[in-house]
């Protein structure tokens, strides 16, 4: 029995928290890895993508709010992510448009498209706390757990509860489906074909008559999608704070 | 009127011209093969006709219609494929897919230019699962030829196919190229091995230092005493 109530111990404090986490994180990764692979950088402005993409979506959940607009048990943030990812997507265009391209036409070193980004990731960050602040933000609602300590210990009978929340789950769920999703996209849509053999040789896949322009600009749609969706579910689970995002 | 040609081409990567007055023309159903010493200006001239290079004089001309100013990506559209020398597959991508991004401008079914390139190279057909990257080097120029075999060329320019082969290889792929030439698609391709695709070639330029200094049906250049002692070795 002591060895069951460690296991659950450790499952609720460490376990639960850490897998939702990882997926946050991986959610954040995907994107930063696809840019790292396609666009050949390190996209230092991926945090504050992140952070945008959240501030976005907040903005939008505190109108809906305000409206009285909810999803029943599920955070109404969910219903406000099509905005923040649409914003975001926006946003990592522009700044494609306005920064990135001229480096890469030039065939700027990776290095250099680093520092540039991180040019561009000091800009993010300041314009996102000038916006919302630089303070706390709490922007769930809806149900918050779906198994609470004291119905698990009810339940099982057990001294020790587990507590799983509604983002953890959705956390989850996100992940594994844009992990499928991002995999399916790229092994068997032509688009996503025609981006692996721009990542293989750009020059190549330009002779091939592989539109560069638009590899590009899909590259950061989904890359700005992933970061919303992961700053999303990072600040229902935990909260909204633009510094974090920074680091 | 010549199927593609590239005419008095004068021009080079920015710097001083690789290229002077340089001509090379394919006709109809033809091979035609550009030789010469290393720094001739050989792949450069290709690289002209592709448009790949910049020139400062002269004209590409693809079937009478001036194409000198049209992007590399245009010139695939126009029935021009190129084959580079060097990285010329997609290595993470299988086979297949390689194959099926060099089809990527063609609108509607390719299946059928497929089977004539498995046909052609019966070994990547079971291979066609393989990232192209884990292939040998014979069978990577193989997909290089299939990729620009898949957009449905008029015209096929090969990049020194045959360099770092195995020579048992590189006879193999020559016999390929006068089949892919018998179906119809002018070739024009640049070689080390001047002997061997000289014999198999209806036209032959020799270029040394960017400039035309042979021309001729291939069976004359082999024959020249001029040109065999210069490049062929006596």
């Amino acid at each position: 029995m002591d060895f069951v109530n460690g296991l659950i111990v450790l499952c609720n404090f460490v376990m639960v928290p850490a897998t939702a986490y990882g997926g946050q994180l991986a959610l954040g990764a995907l994107g930063l890895t696809l840019i790292h692979r396609v666009l050949r950088f390190q996209h230092f402005a991926h945090g504050d993508m992140m952070a945008f993409g959240t501030m976005v979506t907040i903005l939008v959940t505190w109108v809906l709010q305000g409206a009285g607009v909810t999803v029943g048990p599920l955070p109404t943030a969910l219903l406000a992510l099509p905005a923040g990812i649409g914003a975001t997507a926006l946003l990592a265009l522009g700044a494609d448009r306005a920064v990135y391209r001229f480096y890469r036409r030039r065939k700027a070193s990776p290095i250099l498209m680093v520092v540039v980004s991180a040019g561009v990731m000091f800009v993010l960050n300041g314009l996102v706390r000038l916006v919302i602040g630089p303070g706390d933000r709490r922007f769930a609602d809806g149900e918050r757990f779906i198994v609470r300590a004291r119905e698990f210990k009810e339940m099982t009978g057990l001294p020790e509860g587990i507590t799983v929340s509604v983002p953890q789950v959705l956390t989850l769920a996100a992940t594994i489906t844009a992990l499928a999703g991002l995999h399916w996209f790229l092994a068997r849509t032509r688009t996503g074909k025609s981006m692996r053999a721009y990542a293989d040789n750009p020059d190549l896949a330009f002779a091939s008559g592989i539109d560069s322009e638009r590899v590009v600009m899909v590259v950061w749609v989904i890359a700005a999608g992933l970061a919303t969706l992961a700053g999303v579910l990072y600040g229902l689970d935990k909260s909204f704070k633009p510094l974090t995002y920074f680091s | 009127m010549s199927r593609l040609v590239g005419q008095h081409m004068t021009g080079g990567y920015g710097g001083a011209d690789i290229l002077n007055d340089c001509t090379v023309a394919v006709e109809h159903g033809e091979i035609a093969v550009i030789v010469g010493p290393n720094g001739a200006g050989k792949s450069t001239a290709m690289k002209a006709v592709f448009g790949m290079v910049g020139l400062r004089k002269g004209t590409v001309r693809m079937d009478g219609e001036d194409i000198t100013r049209l992007p590399p990506h245009e010139r695939v559209a126009k029935g021009i494929a190129y084959v580079p020398q060097t990285d010329n597959v997609f290595p993470s991508l299988t086979v297949e897919e390689n194959l099926e991004m060099g089809a990527f401008l063609r609108r509607g079914g390719f299946s059928e230019t497929m089977e004539q390139v498995y046909e052609l190279f019966p070994a990547l057909r079971d291979k066609r699962r393989q990232p192209a990257g884990e292939l040998s080097g014979g069978q990577r120029q193989q997909v290089a030829v299939g990729i620009g075999l898949m957009t449905g060329p008029k015209v096929l320019m090969l990049d020194e196919p045959t360099a770092g082969v195995s020579p048992k290889v590189r006879d193999e792929l020559i016999v390929r190229v006068v089949e892919i030439s018998r179906s119809g698609i002018s070739i024009l391709m640049v070689e080390q091995n001047a002997r061997q695709v000289l014999a198999i070639a209806d036209r032959g330029y020799v270029l040394s230092q960017g400039r035309n200094l042979f021309s001729g049906s291939g069976e004359v250049l082999l024959l020249d005493r001029e040109v065999r002692k210069s490049f062929l070795g006596g």
